[in-house]
């Protein structure tokens, strides 16, 4: 077996080099996981807090993670894609981009919510007790005490959400995101270089979730409670 | 190196169907089983090598052969629903696998029908995973390096399918629209080279198969699915309404598309070559493709409508085995 890596440097046809839509099809895989990860980081902070509290606001936040966890994402994605739009027709509107980007921030929401939860439901009773008992209303009960420590506990099983967000998003190439995984399998096709077309984007795939990794790690060291062992 | 284990069916298979040269094969495999596994084994595979090489040993070997067939390419293979699968060079594989028994002389020789895509096809006839390919595949230069073809068996051209009531009817007319095209294959490159000659722009949507890009151009995410023209009429034709899409603009290439084999396997080349040329003397190619093309066809009953075109006549002919390439010299 010989490589031909030169192959990357081909014309597409377009004026362009593979190697120039290899990076913009990075580029769109970055930008789907990071649009998705904010996304999913948000209502997943909203969601996890929902299931720690009382009463229906707990049915509520159980209902959101059950569903988005136990549909695949696969089939999400062309719910949101294909059968969505012909119920909302403002759905229409948007681009493939911004629908896998609710797909996949919705998804992983929630999961982000279920490691919120666990992370406050890890605190010993009496932080909450503590907290009620100086007077404190329930939203300042969770800003000022329980969220602080929480999400720092929730940190390490995010980064590990953070680096599956970047692997999922391949699945937009279902909805024609000119991401990584289409522009293999595009390429591949035009090029008959299969083998160098995948291992280059295997590599770009390693080292996207490997940054965000180690960019993560980092923030754990900085923000890791003092005393704590997580 | 040949293992052992591929030599046990041969014993087999040949005590099952007694030609001479098999059975002094098995004589002398027989003969030599007091011998060392690892010597028995090497002698065994040069006598049935004598007779047999390549893709028809393995088939012989075997005792079947894995055909690789689309899931939607109609009319040229495509399914029929619970992994049953038909088609105009489906059908046409399979009278060369009849061509095939007689010549490894194993009537009762399973066929296996193994769906493969665009992205998988050359890497799975490549691995031995599938025999012969019954698909829709063009036959270039690109794919010449790694994949041989049989005799074009049909010509298509590159075309571009638009719903009825959109007025667009050229190339032109699809400055900054959306256009649609299937993942893996290739007809998105001529539309490329076309575009910058032309000086137009549109935003390429890929589907991950023909069928989703269909619903592509059906649901208006697309305005137009640029693709093979006899993919895009059997695509018509089985929509819920064919009336409401058209064929139209200028044919943007010609692609011939043939059978797919294994390279350097000059004993199956003449074997599938052999059977083809075989149906188009007697005349069973011509009335194939009528059966496929101009009458109704499953599931649905729906008639293509695409009558032979020129190059294909000339084909049928004169036949050769010419890559792509070779018709945009003309």
């Amino acid at each position: 077996m010989t490589f031909e890596w030169q192959v990357l440097l081909q014309d597409t046809g377009a004026g362009e080099r593979y190697l120039d839509w290899l990076l913009s099809a990075w580029g769109w895989t970055l930008a789907v996981s990071a649009c998705a990860w904010v996304l999913a980081c948000a209502c997943g902070a909203l969601i996890g807090v929902l299931r720690t509290l009382p009463g229906w606001w707990r049915s509520l936040g159980t209902l959101w993670v059950e569903g988005f966890r136990n549909i695949p994402l696969l089939v999400q994605l062309f719910l949101w894609y294909h059968v969505l739009p012909a119920l909302m027709p403002a759905l229409r509107e948007l681009s493939g981009f911004m629908l896998v980007v609710l797909a996949l921030g919705l998804f992983t929401s929630a999961r982000v919510a279920e490691q919120v939860r666990a992370g406050i439901e890890s605190l010993p009773r009496g932080q909450r007790l503590a907290a009620q008992a100086l007077g404190l209303r329930l939203p300042q009960v969770y800003r000022h005490v329980l969220l602080p420590q929480a999400l720092r506990l929730a940190l390490p099983p995010l980064t590990s959400e953070a680096m599956s967000i970047i692997k999922n998003s391949s699945v937009a190439f279902a909805v024609s995101v000119s991401e990584l995984t289409l522009f293999a399998m595009q390429a591949q096709e035009e090029t008959s270089r299969g083998v160098e077309i995948y291992l280059a984007v295997t590599a770009l795939y390693v080292i996207s979730a490997f940054v965000i990794n180690r960019l993560l790690l980092t923030l754990e060291q900085r923000l890791r409670l003092p005393g704590a062992t997580a | 190196m040949p293992s052992p284990l591929i030599s046990i069916p041969t014993i087999n298979t040949a005590s099952r169907s007694p030609r001479p040269q098999q059975l002094f094969a098995s004589l002398m495999l027989l003969g030599l089983l007091a011998l060392p596994l690892q010597g028995g084994a090497q002698t065994s595979a040069g006598a049935a090598g004598a007779t047999l090489t390549g893709t028809l040993k393995k088939i012989q070997d075997s005792g079947e052969i894995t055909l690789g067939v689309r899931e939607s390419s109609a009319p040229l293979s495509f399914t029929t629903g619970a992994e049953k699968y038909t088609g105009y060079h489906v059908e046409l594989c399979l009278a060369v696998v009849e061509n095939l028994k007689r010549q490894i002389a194993r009537p009762a020789l399973k066929v296996k029908m193994l769906p493969v895509t665009s992205q998988n096809r050359i890497a799975l006839m490549e691995n031995g995973t599938i025999d012969l390919e019954c698909g829709s595949t063009t036959n270039n230069l690109a794919r010449q390096k790694q994949v041989a073809f049989g005799l074009t068996t049909f010509v298509t051209e590159v075309r571009t399918a638009v719903r009825a009531n959109s007025g667009i009817n050229s190339i032109a007319q699809l400055n900054g629209r959306n256009l649609a095209t299937t993942t893996g294959t290739t007809s998105v490159q001529t539309l490329r080279k076309h575009e910058r000659a032309n000086n137009i722009d549109f935003k390429e949507i890929y589907g991950k198969d023909h069928a989703d890009s269909f619903l592509l151009l059906e649901s208006g995410r697309a305005d137009a699915f640029v693709m093979d023209d006899n993919i895009l009429a059997g695509l018509i034709a089985n929509a819920k309404n064919p009336k409401d899409f058209a064929i139209v603009g200028e044919v943007l290439s010609v692609e011939p598309i043939a059978l797919m084999l294994r390279r350097d396997d000059p004993a199956m080349k003449k074997l599938v070559d052999d059977s083809i040329r075989e149906q188009i003397k007697s005349g069973a190619l011509e009335k194939l493709y009528a059966r496929w093309f101009t009458s109704p066809i499953p599931p649905r009953n729906n008639n293509v409508g695409l009558p032979m075109g020129a190059t294909l006549k000339s084909l049928l002919a004169a036949p050769n085995d010419r890559p792509m390439e070779d018709y945009v010299k003309k």
